[in-house]
């Protein structure tokens, strides 16, 4: 009666079989531009790990896809693909700026801190509350509502930044530049105790958080009710329905909660390095969390390791593209895609193929 | 055409998993006539059918068309067969029209005007050839039912079927739409096609069919000629002597009324009625069953009360207490007021299969203080509490970590069972509690519905195992078309519970709630 994988072929073989043609295909198109395709590998992982800074700026992009990728992994715990990450991290980060601009004239950075986050989880959650509350009630299917308010919310804060939060003699279209108070402290130490060194790397105490973040979904999925309804609801409504689970509550639930985590995702660029709120700064991070919640399995130490391979990508990336001209920063981007499509979209491909080498004796 | 039969079919077997869905099936139509295929729901016609138009492929076995053995690997293989079916739930695309609808598919080049205007002369003349009456501009969604599955008539007429499969025609229809149907599918079998018609119902059967081939747990128990055959004869076979089951137990001492349902009437999200003004009582320590085809609203009745569907009108009251049947009752709060239930279908309903073992033995129940200590599960709590359970109902293999998918059916019955019956409920609501189980653990599961009952609990069993009902229950119940149609003791015989199962009522036209003496 098992038609399971073994454990270590369905988290450990596939992800890397997928992984290995994702880069074998972005071999090819390395070479189709002239270049030679183990260089750039070489150029690439040297950007991402080969020294302290790199490494820096992987963990701090790491961190941003951490937090995304939990959000979109706690929404389809609940059987709700959230696709509007990116849109609750940009309204997130109104919480994290209004708690520094606020305060960070009379407060030490250490209690502004909880607050921004406070602010930005609260900010997030309700960006994806009316989503939420209209799926829930009038099953106006998420993945539409929240892409719209993706477009709602960029169209917002370019009016905030522009009219509103912008100092008025400058130019751009950002809030003023905090104080030493509104930055969080980068983590030198940590690379230090390693014998490197940070450099200009804004890898800060978010990633942290980021980790506590981690354990705290872990203990919600697996450990509480809520977790055990999120995932009856996720897996089996009707059984969710016949358990007498409240639809709406735990939909609503399930959604705040993953836009809460989107919404922290601003701590990292804004406290922990622009030291501003900037427009568009969640760049791209809401959707690599899909990438980074399917290639991680929705599961938390998943979500790691799969968060730190995107933050290699973007780093070494930017790296490989300084290094090896002719290789444009689309070029990366091509790169980053084809690791998206065979880890993410393509992520079952070779499951039945694998089936038929590793489970036997089923007909 | 020498003779051949139309459609033959020689051994043929299909198996989903463990289950199988057809075992070694023969069967032989001739043109030219109607061949009807009853048994009930599960028996397998379903499948057949799939296999013949294409959708399935068989695991062994041979079909032959007019003499010819031929290989069916899609629908589209059917079709250049001549094979046209007309599917229980119509493949029709609302928003297009008649015309529309039947070229799709077959829409004859890129260039659509040229094919419409061929088609449109085609379909004129197919209508006028069978009397069909549909307007070929008209829109789906504005069209009755009846209007509706003519039009499924008239595609596979259009794509030139011989034969034709109808899978439950009139499930949907009234029964002067099902009149105008027959009368339709006389004609065609006039003009030569040859038609297969696939229902539960014998009535129809006995109206329309030449020769008629009884299904019952995927394999062909029996064919007749329709008329040499009889409506009796038909439910027997039907619903089958399988394994007679013996239980032994005492004489029923009913208490006070634990559950009593009042005119009780539920509709589906169309409107259609699929419970009609049921009432009936069941009593601490008796077991009430409810016979029937399935499909004939048990399972909205058990929906119904267990607060998972709302009924339009009518009322529940447990033990003593109304359910707001109407308003939506929780399930979650019902179970603390000592309702289990232990749903009919496990897999999409009772059991949550990607779940470990004891994260089900626990569902419904999870808000429970024995299982959590604050907003966290006590999960040691709940292990020792599934194992518990393993260990009295003998639930194998014993890990509670185990996926519940990996479990047989009878070990993920058993864990349904377990979670619901130790909970000393005041009424058990159980429904199909040995499909899909083996001989072995039938014989415990019912040992333990009666030990319920000698418990003084009040239970309602669904079932459509006749056998089951008539040796569990205290007292029968005749569900037929949403309504109770009789009332019999638990020494009714089974010719007299499979007539009222096909719908032949009582002498009595009131028939419903009539005390029947013993």
């Amino acid at each position: 009666m098992n038609n399971e994988l073994p454990k270590w072929v369905d988290y450990g073989l596939m992800p890397l079989i997928n992984l290995t043609i994702a880069f074998a295909v972005a071999g090819l198109v390395v070479l189709l531009v002239g270049e030679n395709p183990f260089e750039a590998a070489y150029l690439l992982v040297r950007g991402a790990f080969g020294f302290g800074e790199g490494i820096g700026f992987t963990l701090f992009y790491a961190t941003n896809f951490i937090f995304t990728g939990l959000a979109v992994a706690v929404a389809i715990h609940c059987g709700l693909f959230n696709i509007g990450c990116e849109g609750q991290a940009y309204i997130g980060g109104l919480g994290v700026a209004f708690a520094c601009l606020a305060f960070d004239a009379y407060l030490p950075w250490y209690v502004i801190f909880p607050m921004a986050v406070i602010g930005a989880a609260i900010f997030g959650a309700a960006w994806a509350f009316i989503p939420a509350w209209l799926q829930a009630t009038r099953g106006s299917h998420v993945v539409i509502t929240t892409i719209m308010f993706n477009f709602i919310s960029s169209a917002v804060m370019v009016y905030l930044l522009v009219e509103v939060l912008k100092p008025a003699a400058s130019m751009a279209p950002e809030t003023r530049t905090f104080t030493d108070a509104g930055r969080l402290p980068k983590l030198d130490w940590l690379m230090e105790m390693f014998g490197s060194s940070l450099g200009g790397a804004p890898f800060n105490i978010s990633f942290f958080v980021a980790l506590v973040a981690c354990y705290l979904v872990w203990l919600l999925i697996w450990r509480t009710k809520l977790g055990y309804e999120l995932r009856t609801m996720g897996t089996n409504p009707e059984a969710a329905i016949y358990a007498g689970i409240p639809q709406t509550r735990t939909i609503v639930i399930a959604m705040l909660i993953s836009g809460g985590l989107a919404g922290m995702m601003a701590l990292n660029p804004i406290m922990g390095d622009q030291a501003r709120l900037n427009i568009d700064f969640p760049a791209g991070a809401g959707f690599v969390g899909i990438a980074v919640a399917l290639m991680g399995r929705n599961h938390p130490v998943g979500i790691i390791f799969a968060a730190i391979l995107f933050g290699m990508l973007y780093q070494g990336g930017a790296e490989l593209s300084f290094d090896m001209p002719s290789i444009s920063r689309d070029m990366i981007v091509v790169i980053q895609g084809l690791v998206i499509l065979f880890a993410g979209a393509l992520e079952h491909v070779f499951r039945p193929t694998l089936m038929r080498i590793f489970v036997r004796g089923d007909n | 055409m020498s003779g051949a039969p139309a459609i033959e079919l020689v051994g043929i077997n299909k198996s989903f998993g463990p289950v199988r869905a057809n075992h070694d099936i023969q069967m032989s139509v001739a043109p030219g006539t109607i061949h009807g295929i009853i048994g009930e729901n599960g028996a397998g016609k379903s499948t057949l059918m799939s296999i013949l138009y294409g959708f399935y492929q068989a695991d062994s076995g041979e079909i032959r068309i007019n003499g010819k053995t031929v290989k069916i690997s899609d629908s589209q293989a059917a079709i250049n067969l001549g094979i046209g079916m007309v599917h229980q739930h119509f493949m029709l695309i609302h928003n297009f029209s008649v015309l529309e609808n039947i070229i799709l598919g077959a829409e004859g080049g890129a260039i659509l005007n040229r094919g419409v205007a061929a088609a449109r002369k085609e379909l004129e003349r197919l209508e006028k050839e069978y009397s069909l009456e549909v307007d070929p501009d008209a829109i789906i969604e504005d069209l009755p039912v009846g209007l509706q599955q003519r039009i499924e008539i008239l595609k596979a007429l259009y794509r030139q079927a011989d034969i034709l499969i109808l899978d439950e025609p009139t499930g949907v229809l009234t029964p002067a739409e099902a009149d105008h149907l027959f009368r339709i599918l006389r004609q065609l079998k006039d003009q030569g096609k040859t038609i297969i018609l696939i229902t539960h119902k014998l009535r129809e059967i006995m109206a329309i069919t030449d020769t008629v081939s009884v299904m019952r747990q995927g394999t062909m128990v029996a064919t007749r000629k329709t008329s040499e055959t009889n409506v009796e004869e038909l439910a027997e076979l039907m619903v089958g002597r399988s394994v007679l089951l013996h239980v032994d137990k005492k004489e029923a001492t009913p208490g006070e009324v634990k559950l009593s349902v009042k005119n009780l009437t539920v509709k589906d999200s169309r409107g259609v009625t699929m419970l009609d003004n049921v009432s009936f009582d069941v009593r601490a320590g008796e077991i009430v069953g409810i016979a029937g085809v399935s499909g004939n609203g048990q399972t909205e009745l058990l929906e119904a009360i267990s607060g998972i569907r709302r009924a339009r009108s009518g009322e529940v009251i447990l033990d003593g207490k109304p359910i707001s049947v109407t308003g939506g009752a929780n399930p979650a709060l019902l179970r603390e007021r000592g309702l289990a239930h232990v749903p009919e279908d496990r897999h999409h309903t009772g059991l949550v299969l990607p779940f470990e073992e004891r994260e089900n033995a626990i569902l419904g129940y999870h808000g429970r203080d024995e299982y959590s200590s604050g907003m966290f599960l006590d999960l040691d709590a709940i292990r020792a509490d599934a194992e518990k359970k393993i260990e009295q109902y003998d639930i194998r293999p014993a890990n509670s970590k185990l996926k519940t998918a990996n479990f047989s059916g009878g070990n993920q019955q058993k864990i349904v069972l377990a979670r619901e019956m130790e909970r000393d409920p005041i009424v058990l609501l159980v429904g199909q509690p040995t499909r899909g189980v083996d001989v072995g653990a039938i014989e415990f599961i019912h040992r333990r519905i009666i030990e319920m009952r000698d418990a003084g609990k009040a239970i309602l069993l669904v079932s459509v195992e006749l056998d089951e009902i008539r040796s569990l229950s205290d007292r029968i119940l005749v569900m037929f078309a949403g309504r109770i149609v009789g009332e019999r003791g638990a020494n009714a015989t089974e010719g007299e519970l499979g007539l009222l199962m096909a719908g032949v009522e009582d002498g009595a036209k009131d028939g419903a709630r009539k005390k029947e003496p013993a």
